[in-house]
């Protein structure tokens, strides 16, 4: 098992719009992309968010090496309960997720 | 060909001065800067503040206003004053009246003004021209009035409206920060995948090349695609730069949504010209059906006071969490019982910084801090009551005992008094576009001559 942050070369998160939080998994090589791609679930992650399955917007883009998860935002931005303004401390839920080795 | 110079992704955010020069140097047609967002919160579109210093938006306006003079295009400011409300428009035509008359330049300027009339959007609600997009909050007549500032985002159309005045400075309400980019292409008829494509790529500054920081960039649209170029020497524009561009802040990395239709990168191509500057083709613009524009609103919802209090001894920072459960629940059942307050009417609510602050509930670490800070938010319908309940709150903070045997602590306030008023609270409560008859329905343009029969 490793954690994914130490797989990838960045994980970012940020506000799409007051509404919507998206998070860019920038895999860094072709390998670090097959690796994760295959071993993130979308219910996993959207267990993370504590969001519906059906809610979460993936994509896996093969000539960037990175996959972009979208989901609207657990609480509107700025508004009562939002902790993070700018939605970027999100993206260390991914980057701590253990995801099985090579196999 | 038509050349777009982009001096960084908003106004106060800073520009490399000799990047600057160099894109000046490159003859542009246009300089094209975008001057604010709803990433900062809803603050301010709720109450019609900048983000910025006054101070910083005028150093990096004259100096804009000054390259303009020398390379004789126009500029032109979208979301002006971060939020691009009236007032903020107005904000920003007076430091420009200002920094002319410094410079002794008369200058035609276009004013494009994009605040709603709740009357107007309580009209087009009746008539079903309000829709919702996803995830939408609950609308109704009531709730459009309750909003301190609606606006409805522009797009190229009207920018290219604020252009046809001849007008050399345009400072335009909130726009898309997109489409002062592809106003002036698509008017030179440029094929509008590309105008869109490069203006989606463009409209963070440098930010699409190896060095965020240095600001500028040149967009060089050409008939069916466009070029990036970056202005500062040390930065280069990759393929992987410029492509991943289109993931940043946007939900879907293919589909841009605009006012009059959608831009579709899905067949985008983007290929190296050299070691510095990217080609992209093969984007297309699909138009909709109806014309319709994106609103903002923010509507205040009460006032806010936060406390502070550290937490150093380990005995109580192990038990914080409990500690905390413990001061919500008394002190809210003694707002209610002395302020006489209901309890659907404020809120408490302490947050430990140090254990799980950012992430609340979905915080999977666990740690061994040395100390915590506590956050305590307190929220009422007015300022009164959010400072009389804050101020109840604080023998709690700095005295509650746990376990409840414990003789009197006393916790470490950094400072006298502990409370600090934040103010009016706002939130975002609209997610939905309207429909337009035609662009310029919901938008108003005045044209204002400064300096004119002045010397100079």
């Amino acid at each position: 098992m490793a954690r994914l942050g130490e797989v990838v070369r960045q994980v970012r998160s940020k506000n799409a719009g007051p509404f919507w939080l998206t998070v860019d998994i920038f895999c860094g090589s072709d390998a670090a992309f097959a690796r994760v791609r295959d071993a993130l679930k979308d219910e996993e992650v959207a267990r993370l968010f504590r969001c519906a399955p059906a809610r979460l917007r993936r994509f896996d883009i093969a000539s960037l090496n990175a996959i972009k998860i979208s989901l609207p935002r657990p609480v509107v931005q700025g508004s009562p309960g939002d902790r993070d303004l700018h939605g970027a401390s999100y993206a260390n839920l991914l980057a701590e997720m253990e995801i099985p080795d090579n196999s | 060909m038509v050349r777009v110079l982009v001096p960084s992704g908003a106004l106060g955010l800073g520009h490399d001065p000799d990047a600057l020069d160099a894109g000046i140097a490159a003859r542009p047609d246009i300089i094209a800067i975008d001057g604010g967002s709803t990433d900062s919160g809803p603050h301010y579109l709720g109450t019609g503040r900048s983000k910025y210093a006054r101070a910083t938006t005028a150093r990096e306006w004259g100096a804009l206003m000054a390259a303009r003079a020398r390379a004789g295009v126009p500029l032109v400011i979208g979301s002006a004053e971060t939020c691009g409300t009236d007032r903020a428009v107005d904000r920003l035509v007076e430091i420009t009246r200002e920094i002319a008359a410094e410079r002794g330049e008369a200058l035609r300027i276009a004013v494009l003004r994009c605040t709603q009339d709740p009357d107007d959007l309580v009209r087009a609600l009746a008539a079903g021209r309000i829709h919702p997009l996803d995830p939408a909050p609950g609308i109704s007549a009531e709730r459009l009035r309750q909003c301190s500032n609606i606006v409805a985002l522009a797009g190229a159309e009207q920018i290219q409206a604020a252009l046809a005045t001849g007008a050399q400075i345009v400072i335009a309400g909130r726009t898309t920060d997109t489409a002062i980019i592809s106003a002036l292409p698509l008017l030179r008829g440029c094929d509008p995948g590309a105008a869109w494509h490069g203006a989606k790529i463009g409209e963070c500054g440098a930010l699409c090349t190896t060095r965020p920081d240095s600001g500028v960039i040149m967009l060089t649209f050409e008939r069916n695609g466009f070029t990036v170029t970056p202005m500062a020497r040390d930065a280069a524009a990759t393929p992987f730069s410029v492509s991943a561009h289109m993931l940043y802040e946007n939900a879907d990395p293919f589909i841009l949504h605009e006012p009059g239709g959608h831009l579709d990168v899905s067949a985008a191509r983007y290929e190296a010209l050299d070691e510095r500057r990217v080609r992209a083709s093969g984007a297309i613009w699909v138009p909709a059906q109806r014309y319709t524009v994106k609103l903002e609103g923010a509507r205040p919802t009460g006032f806010r006071v936060a406390s502070l209090v550290l937490i150093r001894a380990p005995r109580h920072v192990a038990a914080a969490a409990a500690w905390c459960r413990d001061i919500e629940r008394r002190a809210r059942a003694d707002v209610c019982a002395r302020l006489g307050l209901a309890r659907d009417s404020f809120d408490i609510e302490l947050r430990r910084i140090g254990q799980d602050a950012t992430l609340g509930a979905l915080e999977r670490r666990r740690g061994d801090p040395v100390e915590l800070g506590v956050l305590a938010i307190v929220s009422a319908r007015d300022a009164a009551a959010a400072g009389e309940i804050a101020r109840l709150l604080n023998p709690y903070l700095l005295h509650h005992p746990l376990p409840a045997d414990e003789a009197q602590p006393s916790l470490a306030f950094a400072f006298s008094p502990p409370e600090m008023a934040l103010g009016p609270a706002h939130e975002f409560c609209l997610n939905h576009v309207l429909e337009l008859e035609q662009p310029m329905q919901a938008f108003r343009l005045e044209v204002i001559e400064v300096g004119h029969g002045q010397a100079g």
